[in-house]
């Protein structure tokens, strides 16, 4: 599904390449032992490291170099033994030493690649530059005062992850499947929980355009902070679309720094002049180069969880199930587990069919999270044993996975409670059935005359008498034996 | 590599330093000068020589994941020149 603008000169393509930060999971930050926990009181998370009072020096946190590595490797790139921690040197109020300690030069992994599952049953291949290490800042708040910002330095220091792309993406919608297949990789590891509304996972796009069938690259343009999806495609578009409009009108694109203004939905450069962001990057003489052993890097290997792709493959392999099917389910770390355990013992695509479209649907329309779902994986495998033990027809399995949904109660307590049992008897059903063709002999002449589709009438009505609880399966059956006469 | 004004005006500007005019002439030759001087260690053959990194064969030292540190706000705002809402106020900044 190509994207392309189209201009007055001819077609445009899109060419896009993504900065995701990405929030570590750790308890302490970087290079200082305060907290890194999210929602505290201003300024209660902060040491004399991080609000760089003279004389402090920095000492790096094992399991953040640790959660890198592990981001590395499911990313499937190349883990750098020797990497480099430097200055980039810019004044701003949330940044407290006046340079943000980051890695340059020589970042601690290398290139990789995320594999995106589009909509229409396509792969595409992204590629990962590099992964690197960096503090960040602190939180400014600008609409508390009139005439002043405030600071809260709680956030500076925690460690992120700024993986960077290569120039790949060449749609929105690739750009989205790309945040949100970096975000899964990203939660089987336990590396970042990716939660874009608290700014633990931000995004700053790289955009250019070029001719369909151009093979350099124009000038870029980039938009910084973007917190959602939506922004990120939403940014994209404009930019682009603003770009092409540029070229036709014959002017230049400058490279410089836009802000993306979600209010109206457009792009303006920042007032700061690119001048500024002249960071003269130098090695940080506080701290020592990187070096990791290939030893530390394969115990970290040897205990990454299965990831999603190899999930995937794995479903469709073992399970049987859809590429869409699967995809679906390996998206989130507790909804395949979730899945496996209702699959465990019982039909798969059964299983697979429940989950996503009922379970998934029923999680949607409630706003809710797998982690908070009222249902247990062990409950709903119970829900479809009693369909395949014929205890249930689908139709009063769906009423009673509302009933669950609602109370959180185990399928058999509410099939007793609300007398919700399909009716099999054959006695049972017969006597509504004589009933009926006793009532209604013009139908039933209607049936014999040979208009077939008067035997829905039928079913329609046996259901009314029994409240939908005859098996449908043995009401067709008695029906037609009777009917024929 | 001699220093021209104008770059010492830049430098003055990204290190946030009030320069005045009068002044950069002066300090374009002594820095040239320090640079200058730096510049003697090209000189030296180094083909082949790995960058040191430290005089002493040391690695670089690690923490454990634990919180020891922090919680200490009334010390972290000591010397700010406002304070709000247990915030640093700072002139707004804001594009």
């Amino acid at each position: 599904m190509a994207y392309i603008i189209q201009g007055e000169t001819g077609d445009w393509e899109l060419v896009c390449g993504l900065e995701v930060h990405g929030q570590v999971v750790s308890n302490a930050k970087l290079f200082s032992g305060s907290a890194a926990a999210f929602g505290a009181e201003p300024n209660t998370q902060v040491s004399l490291i991080d609000a760089a009072m003279p004389g402090m020096l920095p000492v790096i946190n094992e399991y953040c170099i640790e959660q890198a590595v592990r981001t590395g490797l499911g990313l499937k790139a190349e883990i750098n033994l020797f990497s480099v921690f430097e200055r980039k040197n810019y004044f701003y109020a949330d940044l407290p030493q006046g340079y943000q300690i980051s890695q340059f030069k020589h970042p601690v992994v290398g290139e990789g690649v995320v594999i995106l599952d589009m909509p229409d049953g396509t792969t595409r291949a992204i590629g990962i530059e590099r992964l690197h290490m960096e503090q960040d800042a602190g939180k400014s708040m600008h609409d508390q005062d009139p005439k002043r910002s405030f600071i809260d330095l709680n956030r500076s220091g925690v460690c992120l992850m700024e993986i960077v792309s290569k120039p790949d993406i060449r749609t929105p919608e690739e750009a989205g499947a790309y945040l949100r297949k970096l975000r899964s990789i990203m939660r089987y590891l336990g590396t970042c929980d990716g939660n874009m509304e608290e700014g633990s996972m931000r995004c700053d796009i790289n955009v250019s355009v070029r001719k369909v069938g151009e093979t350099g690259l124009r000038t870029r343009t980039e938009c910084k902070n973007l917190n959602s999806v939506r922004f990120v495609m939403q940014a994209m578009e404009y930019e682009a679309a603003r770009q092409v409009e540029a070229y036709e009108a014959g002017e230049e694109i400058v490279q410089e720094t836009r802000l993306f203004d979600s209010a109206r939905g457009e792009t303006r450069p920042m007032r700061t002049k690119e001048f500024a962001h002249d960071y003269r990057y130098f090695p940080d003489p506080d701290l020592l180069p990187l070096k990791l052993t290939q030893d530390f890097v394969d115990r970290i290997k040897a205990t990454l969880p299965e990831l999603p792709d190899d999930k995937k493959e794995r479903f469709i392999r073992e399970l049987g199930l859809t590429p869409y099917d699967a995809g679906a389910l390996v998206a989130s770390r507790r909804a395949a587990e979730y899945f496996e355990t209702v699959a465990k013992g019982r039909d798969a695509k059964t299983a697979a069919n429940w989950v996503i479209s009922n379970l998934f649907g029923m999680l949607n329309a409630k706003g809710l999270d797998i982690a908070a779902c009222p249902i247990t994986a062990e409950n709903l495998g119970k829900l479809i044993d009693l369909i395949t033990a014929g205890t249930l027809s689908g139709r009063l399995a769906k009423d009673v996975f509302e009933l669950m949904a609602e109370t959180g109660k185990d399928p058999e307590t509410l099939v007793e409670e609300k007398g919700l049992k399909q009716i099999s008897d054959t006695g049972a059903i017969e006597a509504v059935i004589d009933d009926l063709i006793a009532r209604n002999m013009g139908q039933v002449e209607q049936f014999r005359a040979g208009n077939e589709k008067v035997i829905g009438w039928f079913v329609g009505q046996v259901m009314r008498a029994t409240q939908g609880k005859a098996n449908p399966g043995v009401v067709n059956q008695l029906l037609r034996d009777k009917l024929k006469g | 590599m001699p220093l021209d004004q104008d770059t010492v005006k830049t430098i003055a500007f990204l290190a946030r330093i009030k320069v005045p005019p009068e002044a950069r002439a002066g300090l374009a030759n002594e820095l040239s000068r320090i640079i200058g001087w730096a510049e003697q260690l090209n000189e030296v053959d180094t083909e082949g020589v790995e960058p040191m990194t430290s005089v002493a064969e040391m690695s670089l030292f690690r923490r454990a994941d634990e919180v020891t540190d922090g919680n200490c706000r009334e010390r972290v705002l000591l010397n700010a020149p406002e304070v709000a809402a247990g915030c640093f106020a700072v002139p707004k900044v804001v594009e």
